[in-house]
């Protein structure tokens, strides 16, 4: 316990000190899990208006309020009709066990929304559980077979990802058992690093033409989705759109990772907030808004941040983290567990040991079993039913009877940094920093 | 049968190719004019023969399954790339990505392939008559790639399990890549390759690559390999 009048030092707080010198006894970078512990501008420093003299609300518990959403109509000849704007993001089997893969198709069908593959493949388990199933086509492509291809109900090629803009997959070999390094085929028990950059294709043009012959695979049924990590947002989302994306996927600097460089966490990409308004600017620009979506994703944990997401233009968003969390990722139980790994419960991203306490994060079959993909499912449908009325309930006092009709004019900002960010005034006045109005 | 590009559109004949009538007896095809077009033949998943008698562009082949696609003439970007099972021919040159992550079946090019050939590759095995560009076989995880040319800087590079055969020179190997036995079990690999493509070829005359399986988990005295 810190003595009364001992100062820290602001520039070597005790936890950079720690960081120092496990560096230098260590020689190597920290690598870790989940997403940015940094405090940046987010959906907080944002509140609704509601209704007022010139605004009318609708009834909490009488008047409808539609959360619908159609994906990819673009192209595809069979888009995605899902019941809610919230979807699971892209994890994969191997970061995350069979168990909790299960759980999240199992949550998700229950609610009308999709789940996602990730680094490694599809599994049986995981098709067999998702009403909506999107497969990802990653830059390792392991996993990738023409018949999961047509089994899934959209494809989803990832450029990037908001914890890692320009970096690859990491899974370490204690989660490379035999059934994860046979679906990568990889030997087992080695430290898979996958590439980076796609193996057949180099910038939009190219990707134009992976896209054809994806459709030209699939019929032209599936939803194509291009998953990008905010960086260049404006250029990124034009660029998608012109490379022939149906849905472009927009992760956010929070975003999640089962494992990376901590450095490349902390200080590569731009937030969900202002990566999200440079998103919808270029769409519009377009003229492309709502008719190629736009999912977001990156930190979202409450109805509250869906609404502001898709006030601000989004048609949907995705969840990752938070889905996780739903399952019990840092729940205070198997404290123990979680003392071995140095951490406790609110603290812990040790997804990449392989040794999660609560069975999300892991291939070990003993912690596995701790979590039930029944009861999983249940408790992601419970959370998803919350963001759902949390997402009704703003949507209705602020007077939309449908919740893609929220907009940026509903919003205002707390502080300055999320004003200039999502351009929106400062609450209070009607000033938005850094924009001015075109003559 | 026969197809031509320039009065039938190419998804057309894709569907066409993908959805064979089983009771028909005709597992013969032909397309002319396929002038670059991309995609021909992407999604095969018959027991069909089928000849493109022209040059192809970005994907010919791709994610083919037990399919035997000819290509006379040279071919784009990505041939045959993340083949399942089947045979490719390309009597021609190929550009970059040949094979690429490709899990099974055989790839064979006349000529010369660029760059990043058999890059990611999974099971595939693609012979080349000629010569491959830089990074071929970057991060190659299973199969084999068998070069009667040469092959150009960091070959290899990152491999895993996948095997390199190289007849002519290797300009440079790429990280984690070494020279290792031909041994009997390779030569004999090679032979029942050579014999089912009905290449005459003596297996002794080549060169075997692999992994030195040195940075397969990370080691802070391997950072300067990288």
């Amino acid at each position: 316990m810190k003595k009364k009048g001992l100062k820290e030092f602001k520039t070597f707080p005790q936890s950079t000190i720690n960081e120092i010198q496990r560096a230098a006894k260590e020689g190597i970078y920290q690598i870790r899990g989940l997403g940015a512990k940094r405090k940046v501008p987010d959906f907080d420093d944002l509140v609704f208006l509601g209704a007022s003299m010139s605004r009318y609300p609708l009834e909490g518990y009488r008047e409808k309020c539609n959360t619908s959403v159609v994906l990819g109509d673009r192209f595809a000849k069979k888009p995605l009709k899902l019941d809610i704007p919230i979807t699971i993001a892209g994890m994969s089997f191997g970061a995350l066990g069979a168990n909790a893969k299960d759980a999240l198709g199992r949550g998700a069908s229950s609610m009308g929304t999709s789940t996602t593959t990730g680094d490694g493949g599809m599994t049986k388990e995981e098709r067999g559980s998702s009403k909506y199933l999107v497969y990802q086509l990653l830059p390792s492509r392991y996993g990738m077979n023409p018949d999961d291809l047509r089994k899934a109900d959209a494809i989803e090629v990832v450029v990037g990802q908001g914890a890692k803009p320009g970096g690859g997959g990491m899974l370490l070999g204690q989660k490379i058992n035999k059934r994860v390094a046979g679906m990568r085929t990889l030997p087992e028990g080695i430290d898979q690093r996958s590439a980076c950059r796609h193996p057949d294709w180099t910038g939009p043009d190219d990707l134009e033409i992976k896209i054809q012959e994806l459709r030209e695979i699939t019929n032209w049924e599936k939803p194509i989705y291009i998953k990008v990590g905010a960086a260049r947002s404006y250029y990124d989302t034009a660029l998608a759109v012109k490379a022939g994306a149906d849905v472009v996927v927009l992760d956010g600097m929070q975003g999640g990772t089962a494992a990376t460089q901590d450095v490349f966490i902390e200080h590569v990409g731009i937030p969900t907030l202002g990566a999200l308004r440079e998103a919808v600017d270029a769409l519009k620009e377009l003229n492309m808004h709502r008719k190629v979506q736009l999912i977001v994703s990156g930190g979202i944990r409450t109805g509250a941040d869906v609404a502001k997401a898709l006030a601000m233009g989004a048609d949907a968003v995705s969840i990752g983290s938070a889905a996780m969390m739903a399952l019990n990722c840092n729940a205070d139980l198997y404290r123990k567990d979680y003392e071995k790994l140095g951490t406790e419960p609110g603290y812990c991203h040790h997804c990449h040991t392989g040794r999660c306490p609560v069975g999300v994060a892991t291939q070990d079959p003993k912690l596995e079993k701790r979590l039930d993909p029944k009861e999983g499912g249940r408790q992601l449908k419970n959370y998803l039913t919350t963001l759902t009325l949390e997402l009704q309930t703003l949507a209705r006092a602020n007077g939309k009877s449908d919740v893609r009709n929220l907009e940026p004019e509903d919003l205002v900002a707390l502080t300055v940094e999320a004003a200039a960010m999502a351009r929106v005034p400062l609450a209070g006045t009607n000033w938005i920093p850094g924009f001015k109005e075109k003559d | 049968m026969n197809f031509d590009l320039n009065k039938k559109k190419l998804t057309d004949i894709n569907k066409y190719l993908q959805n064979i009538d089983r009771k028909s007896n005709v597992r013969k095809f032909k397309i002319e004019n396929p002038s670059g077009h991309h995609a021909i033949c992407a999604g095969l998943k018959d027991d069909i023969d089928v000849t493109i008698n022209g040059h192809t562009g970005y994907y010919c082949a791709g994610m083919n399954q037990k399919a035997s696609v000819t290509v006379n003439g040279n071919v784009g970007t990505g041939v045959a790339e993340n083949m399942m099972s089947g045979k490719v021919f390309v009597k021609g040159n190929a550009s970059q990505s040949a094979g690429a992550t490709g899990h099974g079946g055989n790839l064979v090019i006349e000529g010369d392939a660029s760059s990043r050939c058999g890059i990611s590759m999974k099971g595939i095995n693609i012979i080349v008559k000629g010569s491959v560009g830089h990074m071929s076989a970057f991060m190659a995880q299973k199969g084999n790639l068998i070069i009667f040319g040469d092959a150009d800087e960091d070959l290899g590079d990152s491999i895993y399990e996948a095997k390199i055969f190289v007849k002519g020179k290797v300009k440079s190997l790429g990280a984690d890549c070494v020279e290792k036995k031909m041994d009997e079990k390779s030569i004999n690999e090679l032979k029942k390759i050579f014999k089912e493509l009905n290449i005459s070829e003596n297996p002794q005359n080549f060169k075997r690559y692999g992994s030195a399986r040195k940075l397969y988990n990370f080691k802070i005295d391997n950072a300067g390999a990288y």
